[in-house]
């Protein structure tokens, strides 16, 4: 049971990270940041404009993937992952 | 070949393929018509629940929306993609090691109560239903426009291919559909944007076209000229926010906490077979979501930019053929205030209301109207949904690119409205007759009664969209604050504290569902003239509702059960099962 219990709490603290991240640039950087941030080019665009429009977004998907990794990972370090099927 | 015959080729292909698909994979058992048998590819469920997810709002509404609301528009974007965030990291894995067919079951599990159940059951059924009403009114609009046919008929038409591969295959049959759905899907909405990209600025690929420089030479940033005209004619900074930013931030959270919390994007996570595939097929589906949802600005800003170079101070004879079409069905109206022929397009509403048209034609051949003028100088109402179908033809695109956005456009309105059938009838057949009602049922005759329920609620559906309630587009503000004020929380707590008991999440429930509830139903129907943020609570408008409603389930779940009983042994051991893969 306490494997299972460090399991759980290491994946807990990778998801505040990742949320974190996910707050930041979304609320933070898109929304709240915006209009200060839309005084830098970023190519043709404001930054904050394209963060809310464009970067976030690509944030989300990069942050899924990097979860599913590091959960596979961590699945295989406490030997709770899946069997293979037999 | 004229726009029409294309039109009736491109959409009767797609639709022989979905139906050789459904006879392909017809369902056997429950197992098969709920999830699917639990084994589809995640990268298929992946495509299925892009496929499931984008509905004829997002195809058809989204970028046009985006294109009159500027930045403001983001709240969508960020919304409908952010939220796959929560369902990958918070939802997904767990429910599929809960391993059972919907959402309401969960909770009945979870929170050892009929009761729940039951709250949850009318959540489901009532943001299904909503939510269906708005895909038929975009079927309606695709065809009364493209086809030339009766919008009823147009209706019946999607209605019939529907029920053929719903009834038949379940979610076996519709996840298969949804596949070639999001192939369909995709490509018509990518190469009208792409062609666009490269007329407009040389750069194919249209994530980056809007932000580079006009192909005309002038060295101008596409994204500035645009500014400059939008300025111009009044309408402010294209690129800069409107709304209050604590009402944006509610807005984007109610739309994120929704989009997780929506029982027919969940139940996509049921059907493939680990948890480790639920957490790949997330990220799968958020990909192929992203290719739409990062062109999607790139076609706004285009489409706006094009539209006010068509339309601002052009002769109304001279406009082009699309944009007499739009005004024979009603979605674009315009007035010759200062009767010098030419269209004065400026901010502000041309008219009280919405356009009512009335017999005749005014000097310049006009359509005329009985609404009185609006405040400003501003002649011209555009109906926001047109955008995205108009597009291609106000760029001057071939005829086939014109008819492979009207077959993409069904694509995306059938393919969520399958999915949500299959809610609505697993609800009803699973939810509430096997598990309350009539337990003893064998699984076949459960499948006969799922069968049945998917044909009433198609039929039903059918219904709302021959005679859509005038208030489809106000009520889809409700399905999102429901999923967010009701299923994300106990969902959530379900997972994440083994101390939520039954107490505690039905309070809570509850508590959410009519706050959410009353806000919305104060400000869109009992006191609609309120409805400005001088009056909204904190300022946040009723789209954002759902975040409020969130939190005070949250805060509420959480004090009732600090005060009662924990939950049984065996409940409290289910949470410390679900939260690993294995076993």
């Amino acid at each position: 049971m306490s494997n299972n219990n460090d399991y759980w709490k290491e994946n807990v603290s990778l998801l505040l990270k990742l949320l974190a991240v996910w707050f930041v640039v979304s609320f933070g950087m898109g929304i709240i940041l915006a209009d200060y941030l839309d005084q830098f080019q970023f190519f043709g665009f404001p930054l904050g404009f394209w963060m809310s429009q464009q970067g976030s977004i690509y944030v989300f998907v990069a942050l899924i993937f990097i979860y599913v990794r590091k959960m596979n990972k961590l699945d295989k370090k406490y030997n709770v992952d899946e069997e293979e099927e037999q | 070949m004229d726009i029409q015959t294309l039109t009736y080729i491109f959409v009767g292909i797609t639709f022989a393929i979905y139906i050789g698909i459904a006879i392909w994979a017809k369902a056997g058992t429950t197992d098969d018509f709920y999830v699917a048998g639990h084994n589809v590819h995640p990268l298929a469920n992946g495509m299925a629940t892009a496929a499931d997810w984008m509905s004829a709002a997002s195809f058809i509404s989204m970028a046009g929306l985006i294109s009159f609301m500027g930045r403001d528009g983001s709240m969508y974007l960020m919304g409908w993609t952010g939220g796959y965030v929560l369902l990958a990291l918070l939802l997904a894995p767990y429910l599929r090691k809960f391993g059972q067919f919907t959402v309401p079951d969960f909770v009945g599990d979870r929170y050892y109560s009929n009761t729940a159940r039951t709250v949850a059951i009318i959540c489901a059924l009532f943001i299904s239903f909503t939510y269906v009403a708005g895909q038929m009114r975009g079927v309606g609009i695709v065809f009364s426009r493209f086809l030339e046919v009766d919008i009823s008929m147009g209706v019946m038409i999607g209605m019939s291919i529907v029920f053929f591969y719903a009834v038949l295959g379940g979610m076996k049959g519709i996840t298969y559909t949804q596949v070639a759905q999001y192939c369909v899907l995709i490509f018509a909405f990518m190469v009208p944007a792409i062609f666009i990209s490269i007329l407009m600025t040389n750069n194919p690929v249209p994530q980056l076209g809007f932000g580079s420089t006009l192909a005309d030479g002038s060295g101008t940033y596409l994204l500035d000229k645009l500014n400059g005209l939008s300025t111009e004619l009044g309408f402010g900074e294209y690129t800069d926010g409107r709304k209050s930013t604590f009402d944006m931030f509610c807005i984007t959270a109610a739309l994120m906490v929704g989009t997780a919390g929506l029982p027919h994007v969940i139940v996509r996570f049921f059907t493939v077979p680990k948890v480790r595939d639920a957490r790949l097929s997330a990220g799968y589906a958020l990909v192929l979501i992203a290719i739409l949802y990062t062109a999607a600005p790139a076609v706004a800003s285009f489409a706006r930019l094009n539209l006010i170079n068509t339309v601002s101070e052009a002769e109304y004879k001279t406009t082009p053929e699309w944009f007499k079409n739009w005004e024979d069905i009603d979605l674009i109206a315009w007035r010759d205030k200062n009767n010098d022929g030419k269209i004065q397009y400026v901010a502000g509403n041309a008219f009280e209301g919405k356009p009512q048209f009335k017999e005749g034609r005014g000097a310049s051949g006009e359509r005329l109207l009985s609404n009185a003028d609006g405040p400003t100088e501003n002649e011209l109402y555009i109906d926001q949904d047109i955008m995205v179908l108009a597009n291609p033809e106000i760029a001057g695109l071939p005829n086939w690119v014109v008819a492979l956005v009207v077959a993409g456009g069904l694509a995306a309105a059938l393919s969520t409205a399958a999915g949500l059938l299959l809610v609505i009838s697993t609800s009803i057949a699973h939810d509430l007759f096997k598990k309350m009602l009539l337990p003893e049922i064998s699984d076949k005759q459960e499948l006969m009664f799922a069968r049945i329920a998917v044909a009433v609620a198609v039929l039903i559906a059918g219904y709302f969209g021959i005679n859509p309630p005038g208030f489809v587009a106000q009520v889809v503000a409700f399905a999102f604050g429901l999923a967010a004020s009701t299923f994300f929380p106990v969902i959530l707590m379900g997972i994440f504290y083994k101390r939520m008991n039954k107490e505690g999440a039905i309070s809570g429930m509850i508590a959410g569902l009519l706050f959410t509830l009353a806000y919305i139903v104060y400000f869109k129907f009992i006191n609609p003239a309120d409805n400005n943020a001088d009056n909204w609570w904190l300022g946040v408008s009723p789209e954002g509702a759902g975040t409020l409603g969130m939190t005070l389930n949250f805060i509420v779940a959480y004090g009732i059960s600090k005060f009662t009983a924990e939950p049984p042994q065996e409940v409290q051991d289910m949470v410390e099962r679900i939260r690993v893969p294995r076993g």
